[in-house]
């Protein structure tokens, strides 16, 4: 009988060789172990022998059974894993060398760069105010000692409107109000004033590739008891490094601003050529990029502030000028333009 | 204005010090000085005094001559000379073979047949003056052979301060001021300006003046004559040259060596033609010939110098025609006056006619200046010419007096002004060197300030701490940063939301930001058919574009699209910018911000591009406000507005703008094919609105039920209104899943979503809601088109 076990023992291993599918083996299965099975069929020839026998033939078919099983889990694993293997193997390599779809917006520059600044000064505690493009003579002037007559008028040729007031010419037009809004956190509260305040000046000038008659300036003030030039002079280096990414080489030189005494040109050196003198600083190696200074007493007092008690700095930087110099804009006229081929390039830049 | 340093160095003795570096320190502490120095006369060498031996007339032509000259040398040297002033005897400035004057270097050279071996020189040619009459006439008891540049200050460093930078500075529109500053700057004595004393002449006669209007603050004249020099030095012409000043005649060079020397523009009159001076205003317009022979137009409000009644000068700008020096002037009345500079610059800007003596008089001179100007006029005058008279005593009339301004501080306010610690020693040194009286008494200080600083300039003590600190030097600052409490800094809604908005545009719409102008801009506007809206507009626009203030960004938006159809099929552009609609009750603009989005498409038709702009609002009201939109048709009212599909746009009930299709007339003109949409809304507006706070509900463990409605409706509004109104908190979603259009109507399919969050729904209470939403929307005569079960 021993025969016997062993002749289907081997008819099976060599089906199983065969197979290939998860279906053959199936079928492989159902021939040998079934309820009509070669194994099953076996156990049938055990009435015919002694109990002895039918003993050591039970142990030997069962055994070929459990063989059997064992072998066909194996084999459906096996099956299975290559099956996987194929279906892996048909994936396609992809051609990641084809261009990425960047289908994106853009910011305007402008945006970026006073984000930048807006971003630096709420880090130092600032806040950031914003104020109306249309403003009054006394806040763009009289307010910050910038009397009728006074020959500083004449450095700006100011857009008048005809119902008597007028476009700012400078951001610091939001001084006066912004005093006014903040002086009692001062007075009572010890609060400082710490504010930058954005926005869109304008000068009555002919245009050309470095002048624009709308542009962008950023204005900052801080008024507390015992601010100083030498504060002032870190605010402005630390500012600028922080714009720039690096130690920025900068000088103060007198500069006359009827609203700030002593009052300052800060210069920094031209970021575009690096020193060596290009039109974009005229030929010149720095650029004369922010105006600063001690607030005027009459300012302060405008604004309802003691300047015996207090003092405080104030500060414009030119905000198209600074994004021309970050991103190597030559004519500043393509900012507003809305140009799309200049502007689209100006994806998020923090 | 251009500064020679040997005219500085007349005042300062500047040797052994870095003059390039010390011009730096002036820019840094003074007055911006421009990028190029110019260094006079490093291109000129070989210069020297030769005598003309003998002077032969050439052959063939009649200009040249053919000159022996004795430079120094043992043989006489052949020169071929074209001057027309050759004389035997003559000596004159030569370049020498191997000399240098600007790009030439001299070498021996044929001219009509003959060698030359050098050229004689005119001043032009050396580039020292203008002066081009013929070679230079020298003093014949000069050495043959001498180097021309130890008998002329040749070689100088000259240097331009921008003028900008000097409008509040009336005492540094002159050598002698910068002078001032400079002395300061190198820590070296500023010397006492030369001058004779005019009280020498008080026991002669007067002149016969007066002020009449107080505009003139301050005149002082006098009277001289004699005069028989009538060319200038030659070193003064070299600097009036090397400055910028033609040279003209000997006392007009005078005038101007004075204006330039100290700042005191002065001029000189025949005296026959102003026997009376009287300075005054005229009632009525006339006309006047100045100097340069034009014809200007006087006002009722132009200062004027007059003889009696006679107008002779307009003050402060420029002398007439008819009182000029002329051959047969032989006494001279000479004129050192202040003025008031608002009165000045208005007459030069009425006038359009500024000149170097208006351009400093504007500055708001000092009056004391007048007197020590004319002192330093004679002084220079009878030096150069010995044989020159005074011939009247000073006459000297003052209208106006500054205040003497005297400031008192302290060490502390100086500490804390500046932050760092300067001393007091410094303090009082610095003060002093820029001609400050200083007293010092227990850390107290008290400063008079000097007149010429006093007209304007410095006038508190905020000034006084910019005088220490920018002579200490800003670079020599210790820095350090603010004491301050801290306190925590919101960021306002306004700037919040802007800031999101434009986020939402670019990351998610891939929107592209724009900037355009604030006016509107006529050429471009009429290109595509638009009208310009009355509104605010620019009175003193220079450029004949732009004139009449937006009353909406859209239409500067079109523009920009216009200009971008080729940029690509589909695009959409927005701006965060102001516009303005007309004037308040009070007269000021009301002055709005606005976001403007524009969306062009040639792959879209406008049905598909306005919704997905409707969408971008939905979202970003949903977004930041967690609240919905409401659209509520409106008219058109401006040229660019297509009629239909207007709508304004609620959130709140708060009207947030509109959004609307660009009228076919002008979309036309922008694309023949592609559809344009557009929305405005207030962005203010919209930062007003306060935002819903998020409640977070847990998700029913429990089953839900989804009901599908079709009704026969032509809008979705009323349905909307009926589910809402239906106020049923188990409805927990509302989608459109469906809506089409046959020959029955238009049929919108919604499904309904309702749970409970507690236990399982019945049947009856989600039908209740059902049949109420369907009864109402029938009686409104919405059928309902399907039959539902739950």
């Amino acid at each position: 009988m021993a025969e016997k076990t062993n002749e289907v023992r081997l008819a099976f291993l060599a089906a199983l060789e065969g197979v290939s599918t998860v279906d053959d083996l199936e079928k492989i299965r159902v021939e040998y172990i079934g309820k009509k099975g070669y194994v099953t069929e076996l156990l049938k020839e055990m009435k015919a022998l002694s109990n002895e026998e039918k003993k050591t033939f039970g142990q030997a078919v069962n055994v070929l059974k459990n063989e059997v099983n064992d072998k066909i889990a194996e084999k459906r694993e096996e099956l299975k894993k290559k099956e996987i293997e194929l279906e892996n193997s048909r994936m396609p390599e992809f051609d990641v060398s084809l261009p990425a779809n960047l289908e994106r917006g853009s910011y305007h520059p402008i945006t970026l760069v006073q984000r930048q600044c807006e971003d630096i000064f709420k880090s130092m505690g600032f806040t950031v105010e914003d104020y109306s493009e249309i403003v009054t003579d006394y806040e763009c002037f009289e307010s910050l000692n910038i009397p009728k007559n006074h020959p500083a008028r004449d450095m700006q040729d100011t857009y008048y409107l005809s119902n008597g007031q007028l476009l700012k010419t400078q951001t610091s037009a939001a001084q006066n109000a912004i005093y006014k809004k903040y002086k009692d956190a001062l007075i009572n509260e010890g609060k400082a004033i710490k504010a930058i305040f954005p926005g869109r000046c304008f000068r009555n000038e002919a245009t050309d590739a470095c002048h624009e008659n709308t542009f962008f300036q950023m204005e900052g003030v801080m008024v507390d008891k015992n601010i100083s030039i030498s504060n002032l002079i870190f605010f402005m280096k630390t500012m600028l490094s922080e714009v720039f990414q690096k130690d920025i080489k900068v000088r103060l030189r007198p500069g006359f601003f009827p609203f700030v005494e002593p009052g300052f040109e800060l210069d920094i050196s031209c970021l575009i050529c690096g020193g060596e003198g290009c039109p974009s600083c005229k030929h010149s190696g720095w650029l004369e990029l922010c105006p600063c200074g001690m607030i005027h007493p009459e300012v302060l007092k405008a604004g309802g502030i003691d300047p015996e008690e207090y003092t405080g700095f104030a500060f414009g930087l030119g905000l198209t000028r600074l994004a021309m110099m970050k991103y190597g804009v030559k004519d500043i006229r393509d900012l507003n333009s809305g140009k799309l081929e200049c502007l689209d390039q100006f994806t998020d830049d923090k | 204005m251009l500064i020679s340093m040997n005219w500085i160095s007349d005042f300062v003795d500047l040797s052994g010090i870095d003059k390039l570096e010390l011009i730096n320190k002036f820019s840094l502490s003074t007055a911006e000085v421009e990028n190029e120095i110019f260094f006079k006369g490093s291109d000129i060498s070989g210069i020297v005094v030769a005598e003309i031996v003998s002077v032969e007339n050439h052959p063939d032509s009649k200009k040249l001559h053919l000159l022996k000259v004795d430079i120094g040398e043992a043989e006489l040297t052949d020169v071929v000379c074209g001057a027309p002033n050759v004389r035997v005897g003559m000596k004159t400035a030569f370049a020498k073979l191997g000399a240098q004057v600007g790009e030439i270097t001299i070498a021996p050279r044929k001219l009509a047949g003959f060698t030359s071996n050098g050229m004689c020189c005119s001043e032009r040619e050396l580039g020292i003056s203008d002066n081009n009459d013929g070679i230079m006439d020298l003093d014949p008891a000069l050495e043959n052979g001498t180097d021309l540049k130890t008998v002329f200050d040749i070689d100088d460093i000259v240097f331009e301060v921008d003028n900008k930078s000097l409008t509040n500075r009336p005492d540094l529109w002159g050598h002698y001021g910068i002078a001032r500053e400079i002395a300061a700057l190198a820590g070296r004595e500023l010397k006492p300006l030369d001058t004779v004393d005019l009280s020498a002449y008080n026991s002669l006669p007067s002149i016969d003046l007066k002020i009449e209007d107080p505009l003139c603050q301050r005149y002082s004249c006098l009277q001289f004559g004699n005069i028989s020099v009538h060319k200038s030095p030659v070193n003064m012409r070299i600097r009036l040259f090397y400055c910028g000043m033609r040279a003209l005649n000997f006392l007009a060079d005078l005038t101007n060596y004075l204006m330039l020397e100290m700042g005191q523009p002065m001029h000189a009159f025949d005296s026959r033609k102003v026997e009376k001076i009287r300075i005054k205003r005229f009632d009525t317009p006339f006309t006047f010939k100045t100097l340069d022979g034009v014809e200007r137009n006087i006002d009722e409000n132009t200062l004027m110098i007059c003889n009696g009644n006679t107008p002779v000068a307009i003050a402060g700008i420029m002398g007439g025609l008819d009182s000029e020096i002329v051959a047969d002037t032989s006494t001279l009345t000479l004129e050192s006056a202040t003025f008031d500079a608002a009165s000045i610059r208005k007459s030069t800007v009425r006038l359009s006619h500024r000149t170097d003596a208006s351009m400093r008089y504007e500055k708001s001179l000092d009056p004391e200046m007048t007197v020590t100007a004319i002192a330093r006029f004679v002084k220079l005058l009878t030096d150069i010419d010995s044989g020159a008279v005074v011939v009247s005593s000073l006459t000297d009339e003052q209208a106006f007096t500054y205040p003497k301004v005297k400031l008192s501080f302290t060490k502390a306010f100086v500490n804390r002004y500046t932050g760092i610690e300067i001393s007091n020693d410094t303090i009082v040194k610095t003060l002093r060197s820029l001609g400050f009286g200083v007293e010092l008494e227990n850390d107290e200080f008290t400063v008079d300030v000097p007149s010429w600083r006093a007209t304007k300039d410095v006038t508190i003590k905020a000034d006084i701490i910019e005088e220490i600190t920018r002579i200490y030097g800003y670079d020599n600052f210790d820095v350090h940063t603010a004491e301050a409490p801290l306190y925590p800094v919101r960021e306002s809604t306004q700037k919040s939301d802007e800031n999101r908005i434009k986020d939402t545009l670019v990351k998610r719409y891939s929107a592209h930001e724009v900037h355009s102008y604030i006016w509107a801009y006529y050429d471009e506007y009429k290109a595509l058919g638009i009208e310009i809206e009355p509104n605010v507009e620019l009175v003193n626009a220079t450029n004949p574009n732009i004139k009449t203030i937006r009353r909406s960004i859209v239409p500067t938006q079109l523009c920009q699209v216009k200009y971008n159809t080729a940029y690509a099929s589909d695009f959409t552009i927005f701006e965060v910018g102001r516009t303005v609609d007309g004037v308040d009750e009070n007269g000021a603009c009301r002055e709005y911000k606005k976001l403007a989005i524009t969306k062009f498409s040639k792959t879209k038709d406008t049905e598909k591009i306005y919704f997905e702009l409707r969408d971008m609002l939905a979202v970003i009201a949903d977004d930041i406000k967690h609240l919905p939109l409401r659209f509520e048709k409106a008219e058109a009212t401006s040229s660019y507005q297509h009629p239909k599909n207007l709508n304004n746009i609620y959130c709140n009930d708060v009207l947030l703008g509109q959004i609307g299709v660009v009228n076919a007339t002008v979309a036309k003109k922008i694309d023949k094919k592609a559809a344009i949409v557009y929305a405005e809304i207030d962005v203010d507006a919209f930062a007003s609105i306060k935002n819903v706070s998020i409640k977070y509900s847990e998700p029913s463990k429990f089953p839900e039920i989804e009901i599908d409605l079709s009704f026969l409706s032509d809008t979705y509004a009323p349905i909307a209104k009926a589910i809402s109104d239906a106020n049923c908190t188990l409805i927990k979603d509302v989608k459109v899943t469906d809506v089409y259009a046959d020959d029955n109507g238009r049929s919108i399919t919604v499904r309904l979503l309702f749970s409970h969050p507690e236990r399982t729904l019945t049947k009856e209470e989600v039908l209740a809601v059902v049949n109420g939403i369907v009864g109402s929307l029938e009686k409104d005569g919405i059928k309902l088109k399907n039959e539902f079960t739950v």
